[in-house]
């Protein structure tokens, strides 16, 4: 390095810890050096966060949170989302990027989760990298909620009125409750510029915060492993970890490969699928809202629809209150219990390639389960299916709060003293 | 782990392609950003060119149409106000319209492409402000007693004779801008297309 | 073991699998600029006198091979500029007295028709051949896959008048339903090719007007998946290179 540009970097380190902040996370961060496949998805999470931000900050500048119909009789906020996509140069990329962009994060954000359920990721000491990230989750759930009502189309509408009808079963308060939420009596202008605020501006900086707060506390104490096992035991001369390599440039020559990967699969979806299906962009929503006029059949939007089966699987009252209620209840706690992992799993080793036969195939009933959940959560309910969702609703439950019973039974293998391969 | 501390040149060359490929490939990303700061086709929608029916424009007679959210005035000009071209020619900045707020076909004496009919945009060049006309002359104009008509700005008193020119030592720079137009017929101006593609 | 057990447990979902069924053909729908000029005239001739295309702009047409002065002197009914959109000059309020329902926009109806039964596309070419004479109906007309529908046959004049024959049917669940095929009556200009060629035009052409951009952005897309396939080719090769220090 030049003499003045060190002399300029000087200056700005006495007054901003700036080299120290790039070696504390990048250049003198100590990964292990045996992160897998399934190690992409964090930096991947973080890609489709940024993704989101800026084609949602190139949206609002053309998109009209307004319920009030136009002089062709269609609502404002819906006409101006095909306005961006058709008058607005290069307004559909952007547009079908923020689409596409929300069931990318929680493909992203599910695989994330489900590595740290592999490897013991939210064992002690991550507890609280954990529990931020289930914040995370929670925070991009209302996220997605509160963005899939902009669009203003039968299933933004729908979806929201049966959502926010929800929080009229808790007793006493509930139904006063949900028309604060709605600032109306049924879902209108008012719920439509009020979510517009949460979704882009309330939310995005609780995710940023916390976002944030999961790779500070990351970093604090290190990464965990495929193998389970701490890299700080065993240091060598220089201090550093046997097993740990600089995240910069090993990981980031690393994750690289894996972005390009995940813009491969997403630009595939973004100029050849669009509507993924019908999964991504719902076809009913290509119809403005009518508050008339409910769909013959609505289902929440995929990533949902494991947890609206579980609120759909309550069909029985308790204690003199409605299934409507413990259904929200059970919607809810299944979320929540995420949170509480790191102390229902008992199991003297953290990795699953260590773990016995028995939590593996608990896992892999859990797994299935939350698959069947979420597919019967798009269909309509039938007697049949309602049966099938409130098995693995059971299921679902059981994974966490038997955990503790069954994660000590387990006959686990010995964990080793270094990384493997 | 072993370091090699060597300069690598197989690695030195692969770090500068994959950058450039990188720097290329963020380029293009920013293409569909950028473009969307551009005005949209319902912008182009409106700021497409208008078709003016000036038939019924009598001598010394000013209409005023919108062309992209802007007024555009027609005067039909009388002989004495073309006239009074010749007497300010000496009293405004740019009297053979050297700098370029007119279309080539309109730079001549009376800014137009008839002599009696000028076509302009009706914006002060000063700070955006519309100027009203003060066609009457003299001390009845309200303006001075030595007006030979004209208008005059509300915001900053710039003023301008009737072919647009600016006075001057008055705030606006230059004079009002001739739209790109052309006649369709003989009464029948189309403003904001001018034949040239 | 995982694929197993999801077999498994998926088998008998799929028994369960649902709902009214819906018959639908399926629609020939062509990106050629001929077929799509002649669907976009008989959309303006016939539909765009009660539905509107109110994002759809007459300029846009030129993508399908119209010159601007051709769009002015044939299509261009409803507006003054050519790049207006495609308004309608019918109240909203005195459609919904004469039809029961304003006619709905059709900018984007192909992207909205589509259902787990078929394309949006395959709903219209399907929904727009199944006419046919109710006298019970205020408009004389019915549809056999939307019932009661509220639209009459405005494209009668070349197809014809259509008889329908209802049936009850057994479902083999032991349930009564309807089943109606329909038979040619009174013949119309057309005939039964002409109009399904006809309707397949204005199905492509609504296809086309709900995303004008589609053709565009495939094009786009292999470029940008062809340079994404070089860029992790390039940040493969430096991966290894950096980690073949790593032990």
């Amino acid at each position: 390095m030049t003499t003045k540009s060190q002399a300029v970097l000087d200056w700005i380190d006495a007054r901003f810890p700036l080299t120290s902040t790039i070696k504390g996370h990048l250049t003198e961060y100590y990964a292990p050096k045996n992160f897998n496949f399934w190690y992409f998805f964090g930096s991947l999470a973080l890609l489709v966060l940024v993704i989101q931000i800026v084609t949602g900050i190139f949206l609002v500048m053309h998109y009209k949170p307004d319920a009030s119909l136009n002089a062709s009789g269609v609502p404002v906020a819906f006409a101006s989302v095909e306005y961006i996509m058709r008058d607005v140069p290069g307004g559909w990329i952007i547009r079908y990027m923020h689409s596409t962009g929300a069931s990318a994060f929680f493909i992203v954000v599910y695989l994330h989760m489900f590595r740290g359920l592999l490897y013991g990721s939210y064992r002690k000491p991550r507890e609280l990298i954990w529990i931020f990230g289930t914040l995370i989750f929670l925070a991009l759930m209302a996220e997605a909620f509160m963005g899939y009502l902009l669009p203003w189309g039968q299933m933004s509408f729908w979806g929201a009125q049966v959502i926010v009808n929800l929080f009229s079963a808790i007793p006493v308060i509930g139904p006063d409750l949900s028309v604060v939420i709605r600032g109306d009596f049924v879902v209108s202008d008012a719920t439509l510029n009020r979510f517009f605020s949460f979704h882009v501006i309330a939310v995005p900086l609780i995710l940023i915060g916390l976002v944030a707060a999961h790779i500070v506390a990351l970093h604090e104490v290190g990464s965990n492993n495929p193998d389970g096992v701490e890299i700080k035991k065993k240091k060598g001369a220089d201090g550093h970890p046997l097993d740990g390599i600089p995240f910069h440039p090993y990981y980031t020559v690393k994750d690289i490969v894996g972005v390009v990967g995940f813009l491969i699969v997403f630009s595939f979806i973004v100029f050849f699928a669009p509507e993924g299906g019908g999964y991504f962009l719902e076809f009913n929503n290509f119809i403005p809202a009518d508050p008339l006029k409910t769909p013959p059949h609505i289902a929440p939007v995929w990533y949902f629809t494991p947890f609206y089966s579980i609120l759909r699987a309550v069909t029985y009252p308790l204690l003199g209150i409605d299934a409507k209620f413990w259904g929200v209840v059970a919607m809810g706690a299944a979320v929540v219990i995420i949170a509480f992992l790191p102390w229902l799993d008992r199991s003297p080793v953290k990795s699953i390639r260590y773990k016995g036969g028995l939590f593996k195939a608990i896992l892999a009933v859990f797994v299935v389960c939350f698959f069947i959940l979420g597919y019967l959560g798009v269909l309509p309910p039938t007697p049949g299916r309602t049966l099938v969702s409130q098995i693995c609703s059971v299921i679902y439950f059981g994974f966490f709060l038997l955990m503790p019973w069954y994660s000590k039974i387990d006959k686990c293998k010995p964990e080793p003293d270094r990384v493997t391969g | 782990m072993s370091v090699d501390q060597k300069v690598d040149a197989g690695r030195r060359q692969l770090l500068l392609v994959t950058s450039a490929a990188g720097g290329v490939g963020a380029v293009a990303a920013a293409v569909p950003f950028v473009a969307s700061l551009t005005p949209s086709e319902r912008a182009k929608a409106a700021g497409a060119p208008v078709e003016v029916d000036i038939s019924k424009l009598g001598p010394g007679q000013m209409m005023t149409v919108e062309w992209r959210g802007k007024p555009v005035w027609i005067i039909n000009r009388t002989k004495e106000m073309l006239e009074s071209l010749k007497k300010t020619d000496g009293e405004v900045s740019d009297p053979n319209s050297d700098k370029p707020m007119q279309p080539e076909y309109a730079k001549n004496e009376t800014r137009s492409i008839k002599p009696e009919i000028l076509v302009a945009v009706g914006i002060c060049t000063h700070l955006g402000c519309s100027p009203s006309d003060k066609f009457k002359t003299g001390a009845e104009s309200g303006v001075s007693p030595d007006w030979a008509g004209g208008f005059l700005c509300p915001c900053h008193g710039s003023t301008f004779d009737l072919a647009g020119r600016v006075y001057k030592s008055k705030p606006a720079p230059d004079n009002l801008e001739i739209p790109p137009h052309k006649y369709l017929a003989d009464t029948k101006i189309l403003i904001g297309e001018d034949g040239k593609a | 073991m995982k694929k197993l057990l999801s077999a498994l447990l998926f088998a008998p979902l799929l028994a369960l699998a649902s709902g009214p069924e819906l018959h639908l053909d399926k629609a020939p729908v062509s990106t050629d600029p001929a077929a799509l000029q002649n669907g976009a005239k008989i959309f303006v001739n016939y539909c765009l006198n009660c539905h509107g295309a109110s994002y759809m702009r007459y300029n846009r047409l030129q993508e399908i091979g119209l010159s601007e002065q051709m769009i002015k002197d044939n299509l261009m009914f409803t507006a003054d500029k050519i790049g207006e959109p495609m308004r309608i000059a019918m109240q909203r309020d005195e459609a919904k007295v004469f039809f029961g329902a304003a006619p709905p926009d059709l900018t984007v109806i192909s992207r909205s028709r589509a259902s787990e039964f078929g394309s949006g596309a395959d709903w219209l070419y399907t929904y727009l051949r199944s006419f046919y004479r109710d006298e019970s109906r205020p408009t004389g007309w019915n549809n056999v896959i939307f019932e009661n529908v509220g639209m009459p046959h405005v494209l009668y004049e070349l197809q014809g008048q259509q008889v329908a024959k209802v049936e009850q049917k057994d479902d083999g669940h032991g349930n009564k339903v309807k089943e109606i095929s329909l038979e040619p009556g009174t013949p119309g200009k057309l005939s039964k090719e002409e109009y399904d060629k006809a309707t397949a035009d204005l199905v492509s052409y609504l296809v086309w007007m709900g995303e004008p951009m589609a053709e565009k952005r495939k094009s786009i897309g292999t470029g940008v998946i062809a340079f994404l396939g070089l860029l992790f080719v390039l940040s493969y090769l430096l991966k290894k290179n950096f980690w073949k220090d790593i032990h």
